[in-house]
């Protein structure tokens, strides 16, 4: 099943760099992920579902009013991270403490009322957005940059270092990182550890629901594609290392490129293999990931 | 023997589950052929629910990718069948050696390097999504399009080669359940089960206590896959039709495991219950939601995810121990063991 031998070096590089930008969009999804486990410590099953819930809401938005989801990125951000909030504070909670088994019970209960109720919402059509600019592309000698692409990974790359400069800057940041380090210190210094985690979970969710506004405009969008993308974003964590944000960004790209090469070089629908004989390959020989720090 | 399957179980316990099983083997008799079809999805449930039950409940390694087993079961028996004509009675041995020898290889991969909770949890996901694919572009198999075998005829049972009525599936599935809960109850009492809790309750422990907890590992992946490869082979020649997209997707390792954690992860009878419950559940509410008039696609699942979030919201050690308090036979050993603790199952993290 291999492909033409003759393709050209140029269209290599340009399914490589197509390949990066994607996988800087994955790489702020899978961010969420990573931030979310690293502090809370619950891995979310949900979260693929938490990225359509935002693909949903900017196909609505340009259905209802022609706003472009980049423009409505941060207010989408917004309600993902009221959703993150609320789901943190009343469900996930109470399960901080419980055996892996049960938080995995809980989060899949909830993937499968996300995914059904956006199924009655939204019925199970793909959808997506035409933008004016979506056949727009920039030239570079042999290189083609599909300018959605480029807009997408500019904006995940902002949306990162906003994240970055929180947790090094502020105060509440700052905080958060005592929890992830330390939860006894945390609480002997009288940090409300219930509400920097129900914040970190906010967090975690606007990052996948910035990075959905953004998805949404490179693919089309349907219920089932929740669970897809929750194993595209475990692919990611464990590939750069679970709780390491840099790691998260690192993975996306890295998996963004496996899949589009893999998708050149061999047939489209085999694509996510490789990223899954990546991810098999650095759980053997690098079980923290890339970039992930050794649990004692 | 007697002493060895027997000993300990209190009486009332003893004369419950003759009830039960009297009443399964009779309820062919009475009941039409739907209700027949979803006892056999129970006892499907229930039978690879104990075999995945033997890996997390017992030895506690949890593992998501338990399609990948059923799927290899499954398709190793109906290639086996449909290519050369053997009989699934035969076809089942490759089907257990392909399903135990992938158990070994990611059990081997994994315990030596050490990885454990999540990240063993996910690797078992990727070997599933890997076979997935796989299968999607192998043509001997069907690839994508689906592999299909030749449709029962039902006027005569063909036990010899799995072809016949629903009634026969539901005594064989009825079989393998039983047997299936023998022996992780005789397991239990061995020296290996007490091996696999001390492994669930503190892997560390354990190993300073001079237990080879590589090895014991080692014994629950393979024992689990092999068994979760029969209920493969039985949903091949159940179903008739293999499709990579269903039969190993990640999906299916999760309504797998929902029976015995929903039922009470840990325990003999958790997996049965827990079977018994979602799938009249899942069924009862198809009806309801018909009665009512009500046809909107998803709503049942809906329903069905706000029952298991209110089941894993309040009762936390799922259905079977409240229950088994509730029929006096708690404080017994006919549970096998304590439930597990608070933070001890899943190895790390």
């Amino acid at each position: 099943m291999l492909a033409d031998p003759h393709v050209p070096a140029a269209i290599y590089l340009n399914v490589a760099v197509s390949g990066l930008l994607t996988g800087l969009v994955y790489g702020l999804m899978a961010l969420g992920l990573s931030v979310i486990f690293g502090v809370v410590r619950v891995v979310n099953f949900a979260h693929g579902e938490m990225m359509t819930i935002a693909m949903y809401i900017a196909i609505a938005l340009f259905a209802a009013f022609k706003l472009d989801p980049l423009v409505m990125l941060v207010p989408i951000a917004a309600v993902l991270f009221a959703l993150g909030y609320v789901m943190q504070r009343g469900l996930i909670n109470p399960f901080i403490n419980r055996p892996e088994h049960s938080q995995f019970m809980l989060l899949v209960a909830i993937a499968l009322i996300m995914v059904n109720v956006l199924l009655i919402i939204f019925g199970p059509d793909a959808q997506s957005v035409q933008t004016r600019y979506a056949f727009d592309s920039f030239q570079l000698g042999a290189l083609i940059v599909d300018a959605t692409k480029l807009y997408a990974a500019i904006a995940a790359l902002a949306v990162a270092a906003a994240l970055f400069a929180f947790f090094r800057f502020t105060l509440a940041g700052k905080a958060i990182r005592a929890c992830a380090d330390n939860y006894m210190g945390a609480l002997v210094v009288g940090l409300n550890v219930k509400q920097l985690y129900a914040l970190t979970f906010g967090l975690g969710a606007a990052c996948v629901g910035a990075a959905g506004a953004m998805m949404v405009l490179l693919v089309d969008v349907t219920p089932p594609l929740g669970p897809a993308y929750t194993l595209l974003a475990f692919v990611i964590v464990i590939t750069g290392g679970l709780g390491s944000m840099p790691g998260a960004l690192l993975g996306g790209v890295l998996i963004g490129l496996t899949e589009a090469l893999g998708g050149l070089l061999f047939t489209p629908s085999a694509k996510s293999m490789f990223a899954f004989g990546l991810l098999v390959l650095v759980l053997l020989f690098r079980p923290q990931g890339i970039l992930g720090k050794r649990q004692s | 023997m007697r002493e060895i399957l027997l000993g300990g179980v209190p009486r009332r316990g003893l004369v419950l589950l003759s009830i039960l099983l009297a009443l399964l083997v009779a309820l062919p008799i009475v009941v039409n052929d739907y209700l027949i079809t979803v006892l056999i999805l129970i006892l499907y449930f229930a039978y690879v629910g104990q075999a995945w039950n033997l890996m997390m409940g017992f030895a506690g390694q949890l593992s998501l990718g338990h399609a990948l087993y059923v799927g290899l079961g499954a398709y190793a028996a109906a290639a086996l069948y449909v290519h050369y004509g053997v009989s699934p009675w035969i076809g089942l041995g490759a089907s257990i050696a392909i399903s135990a020898a992938a158990g070994a290889i990611i059990g081997f991969l994994a315990f030596r390097f050490g990885v454990s909770g999540v990240y063993f949890a996910i690797l078992t996901i990727a070997f599933a999504e890997f076979a997935r694919i796989g299968f999607d572009h192998w043509s001997w198999v069907g690839g994508s399009a689906g592999f299909f075998l030749p449709v029962a005829n039902y006027t005569r049972s063909d036990l010899w080669n799995l072809r016949g009525s629903p009634t026969m599936f539901y005594y064989l599935m009825l079989a393998m359940t039983v047997a299936a809960f023998v022996l992780c109850h005789l397991l239990l009492r061995a020296r290996v089960g007490y091996y696999w809790l001390a492994i669930r309750e503190s892997p560390e422990a354990a190993q300073a206590l001079g237990i080879n907890i590589f090895r014991y590992k080692m014994y629950a992946v393979v024992l689990s896959a092999a068994m979760t490869s029969l209920g493969g082979v039985v949903f091949a020649f159940y179903y008739n039709n293999l499709f990579p997209e269903q039969v190993f997707h990640i999906s299916r390792s999760i309504e797998l495991i929902l029976g015995p954690i929903i039922g009470g992860i840990g325990t003999l009878f958790g997996p049965i219950v827990g079977a018994f419950v979602l799938t009249a559940l899942a069924e009862s509410l198809g009806e309801i939601m018909h009665a009512f008039g009500i046809d909107i696609p998803g709503i049942k699942q809906v329903f069905y995810g706000v029952c298991l979030l209110v089941v894993v919201m309040f009762l936390p050690d799922g259905i079977w121990p409240p229950l088994s308090k509730a029929l006096g036979l708690d404080g017994k050993r006919i549970q096998g063991g304590d439930k597990p603790g608070k933070s001890d199952t899943g190895g790390g993290g």
